[in-house]
């Protein structure tokens, strides 16, 4: 008599795939999965709660460490939220450098995204491509803003640096060498008959599971559902900028991977163009009172993240400090889907899935 | 060395015979030690950065030292480990590997062994490697490593179908299955070599000998961003060393034995060019298939498991009886009839 | 800009330099002081309290956009327009007050404070207490002073789904379904409609499911402890019309429950798990409620604002 066990492993939280200290218990029949079950929270440091006894401008870099890969997004979506509170204009100079960081952050966290899926994939050299890119970017950061990861950038009211001379000069050159790398990546992986089995096909699910899953970003996209927040509800000044946004049909791994690709490409666009559109001078920080403290009530604010939708839910009582801050991350909510994507799916697939889910566990777990 | 071999045996013939063999053991060893260097390097330079280069001028010390290392470690067995096979595993994974040096030819008088089954004995014997492997992954313990036993079982069974049949071409060109005949056999013009006439045969032969090797593309027994490190997981140390050791070793053999029956073995590309030895052309056949497997890891992406057997099955083995059946006719209609 | 920056200095110099004497210093000074100051004292704790709200109230109203909270809208406005009253005749008081409180404070730390500042100072408070009087001057109190600029205002473009909204909620699900309904300026005119819990269910199948509303997307969940109770937010959005709402709902502190909207949107699964482990509240009807952030064996809340952390050093 042949008795067949379920045999329960854990993914994690150390491993060399799972992007952070993220812990999936999978119960395996054989090689396919039958269940498995997210654990998370291995990355929790009361973010909310310690925003609760700091002013606003302290909170600023706890938002960098939320999603380390993309800090400067985070960044703004705090400061946003409480310009937006106070009614306090930002200068256009302060709000084009916030722009053209947001947009450079954006495609250094998709190469980071598409190293490492690669990496998990089984292709050791597009990992370092990617660096070699995304250290060109970070060189660009570290010379507007000392940091290289957590940059702490801007402020309530602008930015706290203005760009060095020749830094815009910089960015300008670095879009056609850029453009000409994607072009170069796309040809070496995109077509590879290896690469595509495992993507094509694999973690498939519609418009509406999605919408039903409060998913955002490329995973939304990915099923045909037109829906970015930098044109759906303009915020900044993406209205002044053309670009288009990419969107999929069939919502499997490789519409995901074509996406964010294509996105890095329009955020390039999106750079060339506000380079052009720079104003030669002008302030970097608007008329903010010495003390930030946002009139009672609350506010809701949401930007498009390289992940999806970020929000910043703040409640306040007049006084410096929140007494409510609340970050809607979308690594958070986008992990939901995981557990009813895994069914019926092998080990292999698992780790081709979750890679193209794209989650920091910084954010997962704020 | 033809005549050494074929003389009686007596106690003074097996003394040299040993020492040859010692002296071919360290001659291989050395080998490794540079196959891991470069592999490093080369992998190195297509990612745009430099390999090792700290050990030694131009990281040339860098295997002596990683090998120390491992040496000098604590042997950790799991405690619940068996005991006996997870220590014979790693031996036996590397015993037939050497083992299978026997056969190759280095030139018409350089060799060990003219057997005239030399194509069996290898199969035989890499087959060997395939059951250590399986012990090692259960002898471990660990989900992990059990998992990895198991996929490299079966990959590896599958794949000896088509790298066997798709050696059975060049065999039946020849007419002997003693790799020192199908490397005479073989022209002193590089067209008259037996990777054109055998070019689905040449092709099945690589893809099946990589994968074979357990190596990228096909290296899902130690994929290691999915199941941690696979079969050898649990081993470090000098246990670790000998599953490497093995690994490069059949790479040694596998370069081998496509040189000798596809690429011509030690004949020279053209006829003016054998002022130069057999020997170095050998050489330089085998480092260039060497080359290919360090090029082919650092470019292309890992196979899934379910399409590495559908792939063996339905692609590779078809081809290959392909290719035989089409060998078989045109023996017949060109050559013979 | 810069009567701000001094009014702002002169609210933080005022204590910053009563910090600034020794301790041992405040000790010696304090009786003489205290006489000084104990006829004014009484008459200063009301003021010193008041001046805290009416120093923000100005502040909000002479720097900031006229976008401000108004007292029928904000439901936490009622402590600022209550202290409103006491202000007005207060006012003068304080007026007075401030001046001699003002040198009682800085005789006692004269030796620590240079002249420069002392006069920068008093300028500050002079200003300040002439603004006060004005304002009182000028009639009425803060609170119908604020509302009147409001009044013209013209009603927000969402004021129709809002209305809309409660309508459906009110005749589909109970007529008393709907606690409040304001639109929140400070939140882009987010439709806010407060629902009452044991309505929750199903308005919010109401709320995705009706043509007119059909808001499909849950982007967000958020728990907020108010000390006197808890209280639950959903955004929730339809994807084609962009009409979007913030639900809130309300319960109690000591077993506050509020029903799971999981059964309607999926997407609220861990949000509800996050807002169980970190503030308490139970939602009955979720499949799954446990701990997600915090280890399986955690005992408290830790967000809630009661929460006493196992480390007192944290």
């Amino acid at each position: 008599m042949i008795r067949t066990e379920e045999l329960l492993l854990n993914v994690g939280p150390q491993h060399p795939s799972t992007h952070g200290v993220l812990r999936i218990v999978v119960k395996l029949d054989g090689e396919v999965i039958t269940e498995a079950t997210p654990v998370i929270g291995y990355l929790h440091r009361g973010t909310e709660k310690l925003a609760e006894s700091l002013n606003y401008t302290q909170i600023i870099p706890y938002t960098d460490r939320m999603d380390y890969v993309s800090a400067m997004t985070n960044n703004y979506v705090l400061v946003h939220a409480v310009e937006k509170m106070m009614g306090i204009e930002v200068p256009e100079r302060a709000e084009f450098l916030r722009l053209i960081v947001m947009e450079l952050q954006r495609v250094a966290s998709h190469l980071v995204w598409w190293g490492t899926y690669l990496l998990d994939l089984g292709a050791l050299s597009p990992f370092l491509f990617a660096f070699k890119e995304r250290e060109m970017i970070i060189d660009l950061f570290n010379e507007l803003c000392g940091a290289r990861l957590t940059y702490n950038y801007m402020r309530v009211g602008g930015v706290k640096w203005d760009a060095p001379p020749g830094w815009i000069d910089k960015v300008r050159d670095f879009v056609p060498y850029m453009e000409k790398q994607l072009k170069e990546y796309e040809r070496l992986v995109s077509g590879n008959e290896i690469f595509l089995a495992r993507v094509k096909g694999i973690g498939k699910y519609d418009a509406e599971t999605a919408i039903a899953y409060g998913l955002s970003g490329a995973n939304l996209r990915c099923t045909g559902v037109k829906w970015d927040l930098r044109k759906n509800e303009p915020y900044s000044l993406y209205d002044r900028f053309e670009f288009d946004v990419p969107v999929g049909t069939n919502g499997d791994c490789y519409d995901r991977y074509m996406i964010r690709f294509e996105e890095m490409r329009q955020s390039l666009r999106i750079l060339k163009q506000a380079v052009e559109q720079f104003p030669s001078s002008g302030e970097t920080m608007g008329k903010v009172p010495r003390a930030i403290r946002p009139p009672a009530g609350e506010t809701y604010v949401r930007i498009e993240s390289p992940r999806g939708e970020i929000g910043c839910h703040i409640v306040s009582k007049g006084k410096a400090e929140p007494y409510r801050l609340k970050f809607r991350r979308p690594s958070f909510m986008n992990l939901q889907i995981l557990p009813k994507l895994l069914v019926g799916e092998t080990m292999t697939n698992l780790i081709a899935i979750l890679g193209g889910v794209d989650i920091v566990l910084g954010e997962v777990d704020c | 060395m033809s005549d050494w071999v074929e003389q009686p045996l007596t106690w003074g013939n097996v003394l040299i015979y040993a020492v040859l063999a010692v002296v071919f053991l360290l001659l291989i060893l050395g080998y490794v030690t540079y196959a891991i260097l470069f592999e490093r390097k080369v992998l190195g330079w297509m990612q745009f950065r430099h390999g090792p280069n700290r050990l030694g001028p131009w990281g040339l010390l860098q295997t002596v030292a990683d090998v120390l290392k491992l040496l000098i470690k604590e042997d950790t067995i799991p405690r619940k480990a068996d005991r006996a096979l997870f220590i014979l595993a790693p031996a036996l994974c590397y015993a037939p590997s050497f083992a299978v040096l026997a056969i190759i030819p280095y030139t018409r008088e350089l060799y060990f062994a003219d057997l005239n089954v030399a194509i069996v004995y290898y199969a035989a014997l890499s087959a060997i490697s395939t059951i250590a492997i399986v012990l090692g992954g259960w002898a471990s313990n660990n989900k992990y490593s059990l998992l990895g036993g198991m996929r490299s079982a079966a990959q590896m069974i599958s794949y000896e179908v088509p790298l066997i049949l798709s050696i059975v071409g060049t065999v039946m060109m020849t007419g002997s299955m003693s790799l020192r005949q199908i490397g005479e056999a073989q022209g002193d013009w590089f067209w008259e070599w037996n990777f054109l006439p055998q070019i689905i045969g040449f092709g099945v032969f690589i893809v099946a000998a990589v994968s074979e090797l357990n190596r990228s593309p096909f290296d899902l027994p130690e994929a290691e961003s999915e199941l941690v490190a696979g079969y050898h997981t649990e081993y470090s140390g000098f246990r670790f060393a000998f599953f490497m050791l093995a690994e490069y070793v059949y790479m040694f053999a596998i370069a081998g034995l496509a040189s000798v029956l596809f690429l011509g073995g030690w004949h020279p590309p053209a006829p003016f060019l054998d002022f130069v030895p057999g020997i170095i052309w050998m050489i330089l056949k085998m480092a260039f298939v060497i080359f290919f497997l360090f090029w082919l890891r650092a470019t292309m992406p890992r196979v899934r498991v379910d399409h590495l057997m559908g792939f063996a099955w339905k692609v590779l083995v078809p081809l290959a009886i392909l290719n035989v059946f089409v060998t078989a006719v045109c023996l017949e209609l060109f050559i013979k009839g | 800009m810069s009567e701000e920056n001094k009014r702002e200095a002169g609210r933080q110099e005022k204590p910053a330099a009563a910090r600034r004497e020794e301790p041992g210093e405040e000790r010696r000074e304090e009786p003489p002081a205290a006489e000084q100051q104990e006829p004014a004292a009484a008459e200063q704790q009301e003021p010193a309290n008041t001046q805290e709200v009416s120093g923000t109230e100005p502040a909000g109203a002479g720097a900031e956009h006229p976008n401000q909270p108004q007292p029928d809208t904000m439901p936490e406005h009622p402590d600022a327009s209550a202290s409103d009253k006491p202000a007005e005749p207060a006012a003068p008081a304080a007026a007075n007050a401030d001046a001699p409180s003002a040198p009682a404070g800085e005789a006692a730390g004269a030796g620590a404070v240079d002249p420069e500042r002392e006069a920068k100072i008093k300028a500050a408070q002079e200003a300040r207490a002439k603004r006060l009087a004005a304002k009182a001057a000028a009639g009425g109190e803060a609170a119908p002073g604020d509302a009147e600029p409001a009044e013209p205002k013209p009603p927000s473009p969402k004021q129709p789904w809002l209305d809309e909204a409660v309508e459906l909620l009110k005749s589909e699900v109970h007529p008393e379904a709907v606690e409040e309904a304001v639109i929140n300026e400070l939140a882009g005119d987010m439709p806010t409609i407060t629902v009452k819990a044991e309505h929750w269910r199903a308005a919010a199948e109401l709320l995705k499911s009706h043509e007119k509303l059909g808001c499909n997307y849950l982007r967000n969940v958020t728990g907020v402890d108010y000390e006197t109770h808890m209280e639950v937010v959903y955004f929730v959005i339809n994807l084609e019309t962009k009409r979007e709402y913030a639900i809130k709902i309300r319960t109690d502190r000591e077993q506050p429950s509020v029903p799971s909207a999981v059964p309607v949107w999926p997407s609220a699964d861990w949000p509800e798990r996050e807002i169980y482990d970190l503030l308490g509240v139970d939602f009955p009807g979720h499949p799954d409620l446990r701990r997600i952030m915090m280890p399986d064996d955690w005992v408290g809340h830790p967000l809630r604002k009661d929460y006493v952390p196992l480390d007192p050093e944290v």
